[in-house]
């Protein structure tokens, strides 16, 4: 197995690592890294527990090998927060009750933000199709989209 | 009464939120210990096979790989088979032959996940084949092969027969109806998939004899015993074994079980003297661990012309997989299923259940309900359609005619429960209401001269939930009472610890409330803390909705014992009669003179500065709660469908859902829950289920083929509330967290008949899927086809 070493920023601070080609991207997080905000929920690509942005866009991090992320810019749920303060997603899935268990949370917030960022003012239809790719077993999904909204309207009051 | 913040009724923010949305939440697969080792396991290729040899050579020379454990490797400890809840066996590691696909047949431990996941694929396993049974009709055939072999003397595949409620009256009542309706109905097969899978850190220290581990589980404390009275003669003794659940993301039923890759994880730990992780994928999550319900019901209704209900009947067969591995209180094999008469008045019932073996994974426990209830409901509110569908009168109306009054409560049920407390009535009115009945009616009778497939389903359910009372409830011979323990710092400020345990339910935010209510103290002030066995009272856990009717009437009970020894300081401090002091929330005062008066923080302060000579300083109080009976939550579902005669495909319109689970400790929390709890009602009926061909080869054993709901298969529910307190809880409370996966699906069901009752339709078994339904249409003529 062939190693390599990789330079991500991760947060904003410039991570290094040597690691085996086949290392995924959400180890290199959870692992190497120890940001175990990121979780994994499934094998198949299918839940979003593990959604991350690379550069700027939402991947699912159990689905990009950490040599794919060398050189590019990573955000997890852990650099959400500046200088202390709450991103209004965050705000919003406290204020808005979009959070049960939590496991699926970091992902979809982070879902939620990229979706933002392309469509700064989402329906709920564009809402619940953006998050869409992100599993919850917990709330019904109500709560979360009002969690969107509430940040959508915040971000652009 | 002065009102203080977070007191019950308040929907205040969770406290729990802070950690989560920074990612900073501490789950079992985030602990990471030094010179920990990873395992992981090899599993079955096929659901009944001879093992002839397992080589383990190739795998202990994959880099990384320090151990592969076989079933010979446990045999040594007698630890190759392990009890289940239900007192049958079930293997951990297999010797002679593996009875499932996905079936745990051996286990390699190393230094990184990837690393075991190499020993895995090099270990090699020589299986022979043997016959498969996954059909349990086909299992209780006389003649067929025995699945059970280990089990000296066993010549069938039957498990248990249970039975309740007066057959000989049921027959006569059946004789004498005016209608019958008889329906088959099968409840799938399907997982609890919460979103983080299963998983164990396992650590032992071989000088102290202490063994840790951090555990996905819903029931600290019994695993706890469990672990000591199965493994005591390995050295493992109670109070060396502490049991830890840190954040879990859910449970809904899923983590109570024991399941093998834990034992093993333990057994490696003690071995090797390394930390060892083992956290299950998806797919071993979705084929392997405990599954739910796989109910095999036939029923049968009774009624007058009038559309008067007079008996029920149900046969069931349940689908047990190789084991019965369910987590049902140990007297009940087939849980709270006798609870089928549901939310009628009626006097004669039926119903039996018989437990077979098959080549599956072993269970079944529950999916987010308590204990068969779910299947119960399935039976009666599809019966109660399909009856009032066959007499002709509207399934609203139906019900209302037959609903236990308000005024016979407490009411004793043909099967033997006594429900607390309902008004079931005013339920469905407010649902009717709320969607709009008569004209949905109307717009119906419209559409279909249109021939357009428009339905509307009811679901009017009672549960059965808090168990319960020790002299029916135990696990394993543990009553199934729970707990709290509640200190009172000098500056007034609260710890709380219980013996239940939060999987996403928000239990640090509502127990405070409690707190809150009962003492007058500000739930920001009240810290909760729950499961680690070291530091929690005992308590059997949070499942079947029991948190609140046990552990939180037991924190209300501390609370209340907590108040009765402030009242004492209160008096000392005021120089006055105990007797004349009174309560308002947070402070007793003398009677008639309201403005002399001692606040909970100043009794609490005195408890340890200047208690009274002759009392015991300090202001603590433990409870544990044994409830006097179950709490009986109920609600009223309606749901509207259209149907696309094009694809085949349900789509949900609308859904109102009124709920009363009697007083609300906190409104948004439970308003939460209800929205989950309908989102998984929805799951089964339109999406899920495990599905096995002949051989036991699974169908649908990943995310990319079982089909968990997204937002946008999910409507957006629409909830109302009835408030019918609970007559002999503390608080008033019922229960809430899963009777909306509990109503649901029949409300789902129902829509889709009443879509094509017109047209012939009797059924069609969930998850009624866009193929069942094309079948269907096509078969009345109805499909658009291109
Ligand atoms: S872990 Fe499920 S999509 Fe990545
Ligand atoms: S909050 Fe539990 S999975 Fe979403």
């Amino acid at each position: 197995m062939s190693t390599h070493h990789v330079k991500v920023n991760v947060n904003g601070a410039v991570k290094e690592a040597d690691v085996e080609a086949r290392l995924l991207l959400v180890h290199l997080i959870r692992e190497d890294l120890n940001l175990t905000g990121t979780h994994i929920g499934c094998d198949t690509t299918s839940c979003g527990a593990c959604t991350v942005l690379l550069n700027g866009r939402a991947v699912k991090s159990c689905t990009v090998f950490a040599v794919q992320a060398d050189g590019g810019e990573v955000m997890t749920v852990e650099g959400l927060t500046s200088n202390g303060k709450l991103h209004p997603i965050q705000e919003g899935f406290h204020e808005m009750h979009g959070l049960q268990c939590g496991f699926c949370t970091p992902g979809m917030m982070l879902s939620a933000v990229a979706l933002l960022k392309q469509n700064p003012k989402p329906t709920e239809e564009e809402i619940r199709w953006g998050i869409s790719g992100n599993l919850c077993r917990c709330t019904g999904y109500v709560n979360i989209v009002k969690a969107v909204q509430y940040a959508a309207e915040k971000m652009s009051g | 009464m002065p009102e203080v913040h977070g007191q019950m009724g308040h929907s205040i923010k969770r406290v729990e939120d802070a950690r989560f949305i920074r990612g900073r939440g501490n789950y079992v697969d985030d602990i990471k210990l030094p010179g920990m080792l990873y395992l992981d396991i090899v599993r079955s290729p096929y659901a009944h096979a001879k093992i002839k040899a397992i080589h383990t050579e190739k795998a202990m020379k994959v880099p990384g790989v320090a151990a592969v454990i076989t079933g010979e490797t446990l045999k040594a400890y007698n630890l190759h088979w392990m009890p289940t809840l239900m007192s049958d066996t079930q293997m951990v590691l297999p010797v002679e032959k593996v009875m499932y696909q996905m079936q745990e047949v051996a286990a390699v431990v190393a230094t990184s996940r990837y690393a075991a996941a190499d020993g895995v694929a090099a270990v090699e396993v020589d299986y022979e084949p043997l016959p498969v049974i996954v059909d349990p009709r086909k299992a209780l055939e006389p003649g067929a092969q025995v699945l059970r072999t280990d089990k000296e003397g066993k010549k069938d595949n039957h498990i248990f027969h249970w039975e309740a409620g007066d057959k000989a009256a049921t027959e006569k009542a059946f004789k004498e109806a005016d209608t019958v309706v008889k329906q088959d109905l099968y409840m799938p097969r399907i997982v609890v998939a919460s979103i983080e899978t299963c998983g164990i850190v396992a650590k032992f220290d071989a000088v102290e004899g202490q063994l840790t581990v951090w555990m996905t589980t819903q029931a600290p404390h019994a695993i706890r015993t469990v672990v000591a009275l199965v493994a005591g003669h390995v050295g493992l003794s109670e109070e060396k074994i502490r049991v830890i659940s840190p954040d879990i993301g859910g449970g809904f039923g899923g983590k109570v079980p024991v399941y093998p890759g834990y034992v093993i994880a333990i057994a490696a730990a003690v071995v090797t003297g390394a930390p060892i992780k083992w956290v299950e994928d998806r797919s071993e999550n979705i084929q392997a661990d405990s599954f739910a319900r796989d109910y095999h019901m036939t029923c049968e209704m009774a009624a007058k012309k009038d559309g008067k209900i007079t008996g029920l009947r149900i046969k069931t067969i349940a689908d047990h997989g190789y084991a019965d591995a369910a987590c049902n209180p140990s007297k009940f094999p087939a849980g709270l299923f006798s609870v089928a008469t549901g939310a009628y008045d009626y006097d004669a019932a039926f119903v039996e259940v018989d437990g077979a073996y098959t080549n599956k994974p072993p269970g079944g426990i529950a999916y987010r309900c308590s204990f068969r209830v779910t299947e119960a409901v399935h039976a009666i509110e599809r019966m109660a359609d399909n009856t009032a569908h066959e007499l002709g009168m509207d399934p609203a109306e139906f019900r209302m005619k037959n609903f236990i009054k308000p005024e016979q409560f407490p009411y004793k049920s043909p099967t033997g429960w006594e429900y607390d407390s309902g008004n079931y009535g005013v339920a469905l009115q407010k649902a009717m209401d709320m969607i709009g009945y008569a004209a949905l009616r109307k717009e119906q009778a419209e559409k279909r001269k249109r021939g357009e497939l428009m339905g509307i389903g009811i679901s009017s359910f009672t549960e059965i939930v808090g168990a319960g009372p020790s002299k029916h409830f135990d696990i394993l011979g543990l009553k199934m009472f729970d707990s709290a323990e509640i200190r009172i710092h000098p500056t007034g400020k609260v710890l709380v610890r219980i013996g239940v345990q939060s999987q996403g339910q928000g239990h640090e935010t509502t127990f405070a409330q409690i707190v809150a209510e009962e003492l007058g103290i500000p739930a920001e002030h009240v810290k909760v803390e729950h499961g680690d066995t070291d530091t929690a009272p005992y308590g059997l856990g949070t499942y079947a909705s029991r948190s609140t009717p046990t552990a939180g009437a037991a924190t209300a009970m501390a609370s209340r014992k907590i108040r009765d020894k402030a009242r004492k300081l209160a008096a000392h401090l005021l120089e006055a009669n105990e007797d004349d002091l009174e309560w308002e929330r947070g402070r007793f005062f003398v009677k008639g003179s309201p403005d002399k008066g001692k606040t909970i923080q100043e009794c609490a302060f005195a408890a340890y500065t200047n208690h009274p000579q002759g009392m015991e300083a300090g202001l603590e109080a433990v409870s544990y709660y044994d409830p006097p009976n179950m709490t009986f939550p109920f609600g009223s579902y309606i749901c509207v469908v259209d149907i696309d005669r094009g694809t085949g495909e349900v789509k949900v319109r609308r859904f109102v859902a009124v709920d009363d689970c009697g007083n609300r400790i906190n409104p948004m929390i439970v308003e939460g829950q209800i929205h989950g709890g309908l989102t998984m009602g929805l799951a089964p009926a339109l999406f899920e289920e495990l599905t096995y061909d002949e051989n036991g080869n699974i169908f649908g054993g990943t995310f990319m083929d079982y089909l968990l709901p997204t937002a946008v298969e999910t409507p957006n529910w629409e909830t109302g509330e009835t408030v019918t307190p609970s007559p002999h809880h503390p608080l008033g409370a019922k229960g809430v967290g899963e009777s909306a996966t509990v109503g649901a699906p029949p409300a789902i069901a129902n829509a889709v008949i009443d879509a094509l009752w017109h047209l012939g339709v009797r059924n069609i078994d969930i998850p009624i899927t866009p193929a069942k339904v094309w079948t269907v249409l096509k078969e009345k003529g109805m499909a658009l086809e291109e």
